[in-house]
């Protein structure tokens, strides 16, 4: 390298980094603390600086600052791969998978801010009360419904039948998509975007019986009506789901149904 | 390291558990009636805007005798009600809405609904009147003003 093409060549005292090598920065996260043993009704901000490395997610250094820097800071993690499903909070204000996520994507420039997903109530840190929506799950029973007696063999179906409803058998019920949703906000009533997606999967599969009985349940005021079509949802699931088209497909069986 | 600034508590929401279902036709049937009367006021309000302003003599010729003067045609007393009912149907239940879904409170909710429902009762009623008890020939009108069938 010529001195000439570049004027912020390394000093000597940073030696050029080895071929290879990963290289490293520093990051402040800004995380939204919530303790409730501290007697405060108040949540806050609190700063931490870690160093991390280009191939390092959100999760690590979320790691780094409970293993290293406050013990008290609380997250859920259990997989820490993108498949369980219980790290996902809101990261500089997109509900994303901390697992997932990858500092380098970030912008480590500017603080990255971490609070915990909207819309649940917050226990600590970034730890939610999941069950309003586990509630809405299971309120529209996932799970097959079928009449008559159990058949002796599988209950086969063909590979197109199949591919009708693969896209929402993806669904790791983190709570991205309902937690991101402007209707699920206002006061928890909705049903939400995860347990439509569950419905639309069994609504749609040709062994499942009860669909009618699902439509039923989502024919609710506080079901798939309240979607506006925001799209947050579809942008905030981290398995790709197309979140918003189900809704919409679940309303066009509604009205086949009713008219 | 430590910033505090002022961001409101952790929140509730309402607790689901003891939700009662609100099941039904009706949001439905609102989702489609929302839909239909959209394409139909594009027609009716873009043949309105066409008739008042670009047909004939343009925007010049409104005045009371031209109003008045549609208004003695059954064809136009029906546009116009339709154009009414089904504007006004469609814009409060979007207000509707939004009322569902930004007020947090039931109170809010209630008080917001009442003013909603007063103010499309007026504007229907009384739109609706005039519609169809308008006189076209007020007695004493000046001539120059009142459409050509009134000089009986």
């Amino acid at each position: 390298m010529t001195a000439t093409r570049d004027s912020a060549a390394p000093t000597p005292s940073s030696p050029e980094p080895k071929l290879g090598a990963v290289p490293s920065f520093d990051v402040t996260l800004r995380i939204r603390r919530f303790l409730p043993e501290s007697g405060k009704d108040e949540a806050y901000w609190e700063e931490f600086t870690v160093t991390a490395y280009g191939t390092d997610r959100l999760l690590d250094a979320l790691h780094q600052v409970k293993w290293e820097h406050d013990g008290s800071l609380s997250f859920r993690r259990s997989c820490a791969h993108g498949v369980c499903g219980s790290d996902a909070m809101r990261i500089n204000g997109r509900n994303r998978l901390a697992c997932k996520v990858l500092l380098k994507d970030l912008n480590p420039d500017k603080p990255i801010t971490v609070e915990p997903i909207k819309g649940l109530p917050v226990i600590k840190d970034l730890i939610v009360d999941m069950e309003p929506f586990f509630a809405s799950y299971r309120e529209i029973m996932p799970f097959l419904v079928t009449n008559g007696h159990e058949p002796t063999r599988e209950r086969l179906q063909s590979v197109a039948e199949r591919e009708r409803f693969d896209d929402t058998t993806k669904c790791i019920l983190c709570a991205a998509c309902t937690s991101s949703c402007p209707v699920f906000w206002t006061d928890g009533q909705y049903f939400g975007p995860a347990a439509i997606v569950n419905a639309h999967r069994f609504i749609f599969d040709s062994r499942d019986e009860g669909g009618s009985q699902r439509l039923e349940i989502l024919n609710d005021k506080e079901g798939v009506w309240r979607c506006r079509t925001t799209f947050n949802c579809t942008e905030a699931c981290p398995r790709g789901i197309e979140v918003t088209k189900a809704i919409q497909e679940v309303k066009r069986a509604m009205i086949t149904r009713a008219i | 390291m430590t910033s505090i600034t002022s961001i409101p508590a952790p929140r509730s929401p309402r607790v689901r558990t003891s939700r009662r279902t609100t099941r039904g036709n009706f949001e439905l049937y609102g989702w489609i009636f929302m839909r239909v009367s959209g394409v139909v006021l594009v027609v009716l309000i873009f043949g309105h805007l066409f008739t008042n302003l670009i047909a004939g003599q343009g925007i010049k010729a409104i005045d009371f005798g031209f109003v008045a003067g549609k208004w003695a045609s059954p064809l136009w007393q029906v546009w116009d009600l339709f154009m009414l009912w089904l504007a006004m149907i469609h814009g409060s239940n979007g207000v509707r809405t939004i009322i569902n879904d930004y007020a947090e409170r039931d109170h809010t909710r209630l008080v917001l609904k009442i003013v909603l429902v007063a103010a499309f009762l007026i504007t229907v009623v009384l739109g609706t009147l005039v519609i169809f008890t308008f006189d076209p020939c007020p007695a004493g009108g000046p001539i120059n003003l009142l459409p050509s069938f009134c000089s009986a």
